[in-house]
C-alpha cells in the first residue's frame, strides 16, 4: 500500500525523523493559511501516489501567502501527468505547503527488502535528488549499502558507517545517524515494504531533514497496523481494482479487451501471456484465489463485465481447492443476475470437473467450452475481435 | 526414491483443527500419506476429524515420530510455527500458508538457518511424489508416477504442467512448490540439486515467474552444475512494471525481474525454453524423447 507525502511525512515526524514544517490544503485559500502561519518562502507540492512531481508543474515555490494561494490554485485540481502515472494523469485533491529550506546538500536514504540475502538493506548515496535508478546503473560505487542483522536490525555501527559515506560531519552527523536509526525503526514497526527519502538534505544552518518521503508497506502487513489502513486513499486506484480488493480478489486493470477469470497467480499470469501470444490483449489479471466462494465468483464476472474495453471473457480453471462445481455455481448465479451481454470461453480442469461442466450444460448457458488453455485463448481472442471462434 | 517425501514421511498438521487444515488432512490420507495427526495449540489431548491433536509439535514429534510438519496455520501466527517446528527438530517443514509479513519471514529464515530443518514455502502448494505421498493441497488423482520433476513457484501453473504431462502418459518423479513470497524457505537451485542427484528423475520442468533473481541463481546453477535436460517456463511476460501480481514476490520493481531477462538467463544455461504455457507438456516429451 502506498500513501502520501503528507501522510509518510506526518509518520516521520512520529518516530522523530526531522522533516520541514508544514501543512496540508485541498483550497487556495487554505494553503494561503498555511503560508501566513509558516512565514518566509514556502515550497507548495502536488499530493498524489507518483514520483517525477518536479518536472511535471506538480512542485512550486512561493516567495509569500499570496503566491502560495496562486500556485496552489494552479496545482490543484489539475492532472499531473508523469512517467509513473496513467498516460491520463492522476487528479491532484490537495497539496503539501512547507517551510522552503536553504539547502547545503542533497542526499538520498532508503531502506527495503533485499531478496536475495532475505533481510532488510539501508541504502544511501550523495548523489540525491536524482532518479537514484539511474545512479544505481551509472554509478553504481555512489551507493552504499547496509544489511541489517535479520534479528537484531541496524546496529549503530552500521548507521555511523552510512552517516560517514554520506559525507556527513560535527553535528549534522549525529544528526544523520539518529535520522537513520530513527528512519529504520519506523521502517519495521511500521511493516514497510520501502522507506526513500529523496532528496534527503543538510541545510545551510547544518540541519539534516528529510526533504521528500515516501513510504510504501507489506500488505500483508497491514492487518496489524488498523491506522494505516486509514490513510488508504481509494482515489489513488482504479475504481475498479478498489471494488475487487472489498470482494478479496486479486484484480488488476490492464488495457486490452479480453477479461481473464483465473485462480492462482501463476495460472493467471500465464492465461495473460498466452493471450497475448495468441495475438489478443488482456483487459486484466485476476486471481479469483484457491478457497473462492460462489458469491466471490460471481463478484468477479461483474467487475470484469462493468470494464467497457472488455469484449470476451476467458475463464480459466484448474481446479485443486476452489472446485469446479463451485465455479460453475458461481458463475451461473453471475450469468442468472448480469445476463450475458459478452462471449464467455470456459476452460476448465481438475477437481470435481465433470460435476462442474454437467452443471453448466444443464444450465443451458451458451458458454463457449474449450478443450485446453491454447485452445481457450485462441476462442477468446477470436471473439473478442469479432470473429469466429 | 523420489526427493523431500516418501512412503516413510509421517506428517504432522500444524493448524488442523481449522478448516483447511482438517479438509487437506484428509485429502493427504486419503491419497496414502501416513499422517499421524495435528498441532493446535491449546486444543490437544483430542481428536479432531480422526486426527491426534497434540497443544505442542514437540509432543507429536514424540509421540508420533513426526518427520514432516505442514503447516495451514494464518498468517500471523504461522511464522511462529515454522519456528516451532524447526525447534522441534522436524527435518522437512512445509508451510501452504499465504500472507505472512515479509518481516515475520526475514526473522524466520534467520532462525531456520540455526538449524538442521528445511523449510519449502510459505505460500506453497507443497511436495507430492506421486503414488507414496502427498504433503500438500494439490489434486492428487492429475499426479502418475513417472521421470519428469516439477519445480514452481506457482501452484495452480503447477497442475496444469502436470495435467499436461499426465494426459500424454508422463508422469512425475516429484512436484515442488517452492512458493510465490519474496522471502521463502527452499529454492529453485536446491530442488535442482535434489533432482540432478535422483535417479528417478531423468528430466526437470522448472516454472518460474516475475519478480527477484531466484531464476537468475537457478540458471547459474544449471549451467554448472545441471546434467539433466532442463525445460523452462516463465509466467508474468505481459505483466506491467511495479504491479505486484497476485503473489508477493511477482513484482517488477526498477526495471528488475522482467520475464525476458530470465528467459534469456535460462536459454543461456542450455535449458530449453517454453513460449507458450499451452506448450510446457509437449515440449516436455520431446525432451525426454517419448
Amino acid at each position: 500500500m502506498k500513501i502520501h507525502e503528507h501522510q509518510a511525512k506526518a509518520l516521520l515526524r512520529e518516530f522523530a525523523v526531522p522533516v520541514p514544517d508544514g501543512d496540508v490544503a485541498d483550497t487556495p485559500a487554505r494553503a494561503r493559511a498555511i503560508a501566513q502561519r509558516l512565514g518566509g518562502p514556502v515550497v507548495v507540492k502536488a499530493q498524489v501516489h507518483a514520483g517525477g512531481r518536479g518536472k511535471a508543474g506538480g512542485i512550486r515555490l512561493a516567495t509569500d501567502p499570496a503566491g502560495a494561494e496562486a500556485a496552489a490554485k494552479q496545482i490543484l485540481g489539475m492532472r499531473l501527468r508523469t512517467p509513473q502515472t496513467p498516460a491520463e494523469g492522476i487528479l491532484v485533491r490537495s497539496v503539501w505547503v512547507e517551510q522552503a529550506s536553504a539547502i547545503e546538500r542533497e542526499l538520498y536514504l532508503s531502506m527495503t527488502l533485499d531478496r536475495t540475502r532475505a533481510t532488510h538493506v539501508v541504502m544511501a548515496s550523495e548523489a540525491g535528488g536524482m532518479d537514484i535508478e539511474e545512479v544505481a546503473a551509472r554509478t553504481p560505487e555512489k551507493i552504499i549499502r547496509e544489511w541489517t542483522h535479520p534479528a537484531l536490525g541496524l546496529a549503530d555501527f552500521q548507521a555511523r558507517r552510512l552517516a560517514f559515506g554520506l559525507g556527513l560531519g560535527g553535528d549534522s552527523f549525529k544528526q544523520g545517524v539518529t535520522l537513520i536509526r530513527n528512519l529504520f525503526r519506523l521502517y519495521l514497526a511500521r511493516d514497510c515494504s520501502l522507506a526513500e527519502i529523496n532528496p534527503l538534505v543538510v541545510t545551510k544552518d547544518g540541519r539534516v531533514l528529510a526533504l521528500d518521503a515516501k513510504l510504501n508497506f507489506d500488505d500483508n502487513g497491514l492487518y496489524r497496523h488498523p491506522e494505516l489502513v486509514a490513510l488508504r486513499d481509494v482515489h489513488e486506484e482504479d475504481p475498479l481494482d478498489v471494488e475487487a480488493s472489498k470482494y478479496g480478489l486479486n484484480y488488476i486493470k490492464l488495457d486490452g479487451n479480453v477479461a481473464c477469470m483465473v485462480n492462482g497467480a501463476g495460472l493467471a499470469m500465464a492465461t495473460m501471456d498466452i493471450v497475448k501470444l495468441s495475438g489478443g490483449e488482456p483487459a486484466n489479471f485476476l486471481d479469483v484465489g484457491g478457497g473462492a466462494s460462489p458469491e466471490q465468483i460471481e463478484n468477479a464476472f461483474r467487475i470484469l463485465s462493468s470494464d467497457p474495453a472488455v469484449k470476451a471473457i476467458f475463464i480459466n480453471v484448474f481446479g485443486g481447492i476452489l472446485r469446479v462445481d463451485r465455479l460453475a455455481e458461481g458463475v451461473i448465479a453471475a450469468v442468472r443476475t448480469l445476463g450475458l451481454t459478452l462471449p464467455v470461453v470456459l476452460r476448465a480442469e481438475g477437481t470435481n470437473v465433470e460435476q462442474g461442466k454437467q452443471m453448466l450444460a444443464d444450465s443451458g448457458l451458451p458458454l463457449v467450452m474449450a478443450d485446453d488453455m491454447g485452445d481457450g485463448a485462441r476462442k477468446a481472442v477470436a471473439l473478442a475481435s469479432g470473429r469466429r471462434p | 526414491m523420489s526427493i523431500l517425501v516418501d512412503r516413510t514421511t509421517r506428517v504432522l498438521v500444524q493448524g488442523i483443527t481449522g478448516k483447511e487444515g482438517a479438509f487437506h488432512a484428509a485429502r493427504c490420507r486419503e491419497y496414502g500419506t501416513t499422517v499421524v495427526g495435528g498441532v493446535t495449540p491449546g486444543k490437544g489431548g483430542g481428536t479432531h476429524e480422526g486426527f491426534a491433536v497434540w497443544n505442542t509439535v514437540e509432543e507429536a514429534v514424540r509421540r508420533e515420530g513426526a518427520n514432516c510438519a505442514l503447516i495451514f496455520v494464518p498468517p500471523p501466527a504461522a511464522a511462529d510455527a515454522i519456528m516451532e517446528a524447526a525447534a522441534a527438530g522436524v527435518p522437512l517443514v512445509i508451510c501452504i500458508t499465504e500472507g505472512i509479513p515479509v518481516a515475520d519471514m526475514v526473522r524466520a529464515k534467520h532462525y531456520l538457518a540455526s538449524t538442521s530443518s528445511r523449510l519449502i514455502g510459505p505460500n506453497c502448494p507443497g511436495v507430492i511424489t506421486p503414488g507414496q505421498a502427498k504433503v500438500g493441497i494439490m489434486p492428487g488423482h492429475i499426479h502418475q508416477v513417472g521421470p519428469v520433476g516439477v519445480v514452481s513457484r506457482s501452484g495452480t501453473l503447477t497442475y496444469e504442467v502436470v495435467g499436461q504431462l499426465s494426459a500424454r502418459g508422463i508422469g512425475q518423479s516429484s512436484c515442488v512448490g517452492i512458493g510465490g513470497d519474496p522471502v521463502n524457505g527452499t529454492t529453485f537451485v536446491d530442488v535442482l540439486r535434489l533432482f540432478n542427484t535422483d535417479p528417478e528423475t531423468r528430466a526437470i520442468m522448472m516454472i518460474g515467474e516475475i519478480g527477484g533473481t531466484a531464476e537468475e541463481d537457478a540458471a547459474a546453477f544449471i549451467k554448472d552444475n545441471v546434467t539433466k535436460p532442463v525445460v523452462g517456463f516463465i509466467c508474468g511476460q505481459t505483466a506491467p512494471p511495479g504491479r505486484r501480481m497476485g503473489h508477493a514476490g511477482a513484482i517488477i520493481a526498477g526495471g528488475k525481474g522482467t520475464a525476458a531477462e530470465k528467459m534469456k538467463a535460462l536459454e543461456a544455461a542450455g535449458a530449453t525454453l517454453v513460449r507458450s504455457p499451452a506448450d510446457m507438456g509437449a515440449t516436455v516429451a520431446k525432451v525426454i524423447g517419448t
